[in-house]
């Protein structure tokens, strides 16, 4: 699992964030050398450790299924790019 | 100057009728329109908004309104530009929210409002909090108060800079590896992460929801006491806030440590360590235990593996997390012909580098293949570090370490290196891994020649255990004068 095969272009893909043929470089070899750093853990055995997701260990937190009130409509679109008629406006996802 | 007093000196003042919080508001505005130029603490303000605010509060106080039923009436707060606050822009320091305006508050500025707090301004940050400097700001840089050609420490370096210039009587920032307490103590005052589960995150843009917490900078711990006293407490909106009673944080500050046991981890002595702040820090030592507090050496094992875990567990949430930005619902959109063109377009139009970085390292360490090795087993190595930090507080009542490596670094000396950056936070992230509380206050100045530099120490404490680290804060405070110097800015 070496940062060697590290693919910035494929993982900025995954990620849906556009870069530059420059920033591509830049970042790779950036991210090259973190994860290099990152190989740091793989010296300690944790093969009997449990993982902790969260500090506060809290579990199905719930609340009764009741109707709330809630931002008004209006308001929820108020910061939309692009809407029409109260949708949001998105370019042809079906042919 | 009314703008540069503290919330308890101003709060006695307004109670007595002998300043009114019209004044004291205008007085953070005649400081902003005179030091924000060059320290640029905030992205942006509304003066009509905040003076309204005031005489809103003015009105309150004449019709019988109390500072004993609403600590913070009258008092003006400003906020970090994570926070949302209804009918105000809110961009995180970043190009892609646009002109988003926040339909709604935040849980901690509801709660202030509550208070009686004239919640005011936009304060600068790292994009998305992801800095040590605030010089990955979308918005320019903020510029240390005690020396302008150094950095006021990040992510929260608006809300330190705003507190050390006197351009408001208290802040709020966010702390996901350190963001409070680092500018904290590059900039001089008292900058406290709550446990996390102290404070409702509801309303705080999400950066790594596994460490962010919300929390002050105050000018002194007493304050950061009232400040913490009013945002605590469970929020059915937060499932991750904790259904812990919120104690009266200012009446636990009596003055009295004896007894109390400190750990010193001998782990934090390390080699990148300034020869000033490690004397600052003995120093501070030896104070508290002349003040009746008993020191020991602990050892926190795991510390050297924090950074390496801290940097594939925060960025992997963040990669999670900001998702949710892609040009569709809100913010900036940069059109495509589809929609995964828009996605990529808006996104790399819209993030700074660091922000790119820490996404693609996110998304990379989640990735198939790839899970095991870097997540999974960051995920084990938190385990550990939270056990060190809890077989600690078997021992010791809290901890003490310096809350930085160096004093604050130079604008650009580290923007080129990232890793060299992320090391800045070295005594900072376990913290947050561990879901601790800490707290960073003054214990000293460097002796630089151009301009001296403020250097905080931190305490840790147990889980939940604000109360007897702010006791301790306090009784080393009030037994030293550091918190009362102002940089020459001030003057």
């Amino acid at each position: 699992m070496a940062a060697s095969d590290f693919n910035v272009k494929y993982v900025a893909h995954l990620a849906r964030v556009q870069l530059s043929p420059d920033e591509e470089q830049k970042l790779g070899t950036q991210l090259g050398h973190i994860l290099g750093f990152m190989d740091k853990l793989k010296t300690l055995d944790v093969s009997h450790v449990e993982a902790t997701a969260h500090a506060v260990p809290t579990v199905n937190v719930t609340r009764t299924d009741e109707t709330q009130a809630s931002l008004p409509h209006d308001e929820a679109m108020r910061n939309a790019p692009k809407q029409t008629n109260g949708l949001f406006i998105v370019p042809k996802i079906v042919e | 100057m009314l703008n540069q007093l503290t919330i308890s000196k101003l709060t006695t003042r307004l109670a007595r009728r002998e300043v009114s919080a019209r004044e004291a508001t205008q007085a953070c505005l005649d400081q902003i329109n005179r030091v924000d130029g060059q320290i640029h603490a905030f992205i942006s303000l509304n003066a009509a908004d905040a003076l309204a605010q005031a005489d809103a509060a003015d009105h309150a106080m004449v019709s019988g309104a109390t500072q004993a039923q609403q600590p913070l009436l009258g008092v003006p707060i400003a906020v970090k530009d994570v926070l949302a606050v209804k009918g105000q822009p809110l961009n995180c320091g970043s190009k892609i929210l646009g002109q988003f305006v926040s339909p709604y508050d935040a849980t901690a500025v509801e709660k202030l409002k509550a208070a009686g707090a004239i919640v005011f301004g936009r304060l600068n940050m790292d994009e998305f909090a992801m800095g040590s400097s605030t010089e990955n700001s979308a918005f320019g840089l903020t510029r240390n108060p005690w020396d302008l050609t150094r950095i006021p420490g990040g992510s929260s370096g608006g809300s330190a800079a705003a507190v050390a210039a006197d351009e408001a009587i208290a802040t709020l920032g966010s702390d996901t590896g350190g963001s409070i307490r680092q500018p904290a103590a590059l900039c001089g005052c008292v900058g406290l992460k709550p446990t996390y589960g102290r404070v409702s995150r509801y309303g705080l843009v999400a950066f790594a929801s596994s460490l962010d917490q919300i929390g002050p900078f105050t000018k002194d711990v007493r304050d950061c006491a009232t400040m913490l006293n009013v945002i605590s407490g469970h929020d059915r909106r937060d499932s991750t806030s904790v259904a812990q009673p919120v104690p009266d944080y200012t009446a636990g500050l009596t003055g009295n440590i004896k007894g109390l046991r400190l750990g010193l981890p001998k782990e934090y002595m390390i080699g990148g360590l300034d020869p000033e702040v490690k004397a600052a820090v003995d120093a501070a030592v030896r104070q508290l235990q002349s003040l009746g507090a008993s020191v020991e050496e602990i050892s926190l094992p795991h510390t050297e593996y924090a950074a390496a875990t801290y940097y594939i567990i925060a960025p992997a949430e963040a990669s999670a997390n900001l998702a949710r930005f892609d040009g569709i619902r809100y913010g900036a959109r940069v059109d495509g012909a589809d929609p995964l063109e828009l996605y990529c377009r808006t996104r790399g139009a819209g993030f700074g580098p660091e922000v790119k970085r820490r996404i693609i390292l996110g998304t990379y360490v989640l990735s198939s293949g790839y899970y095991d090795a870097y997540y999974l087993r960051a995920q084990k190595v938190r385990t550990l570090i939270r056990q060190d930090f809890l077989k600690a507080f078997e021992q010791v009542d809290a901890i003490i370490t310096p809350t930085t490596p160096t004093a604050a670094f130079r604008i650009g000396e580290k923007s080129d290196d990232p890793l060299q950056m992320y090391l800045s936070d070295v005594f900072t992230i376990s913290c947050n891994l561990a879901g601790i509380c800490g707290v960073s206050l003054p214990c000293g100045f460097t002796s630089n020649a151009e301009a001296k530099l403020p250097i905080g120490l931190q305490l840790l404490g147990k889980p939940f255990g604000e109360e007897t680290m702010l006791r301790i804060a306090h009784a080393y405070e009030q037994s030293t004068s550091w918190h009362q110097e102002k940089p020459l800015i001030c003057s």
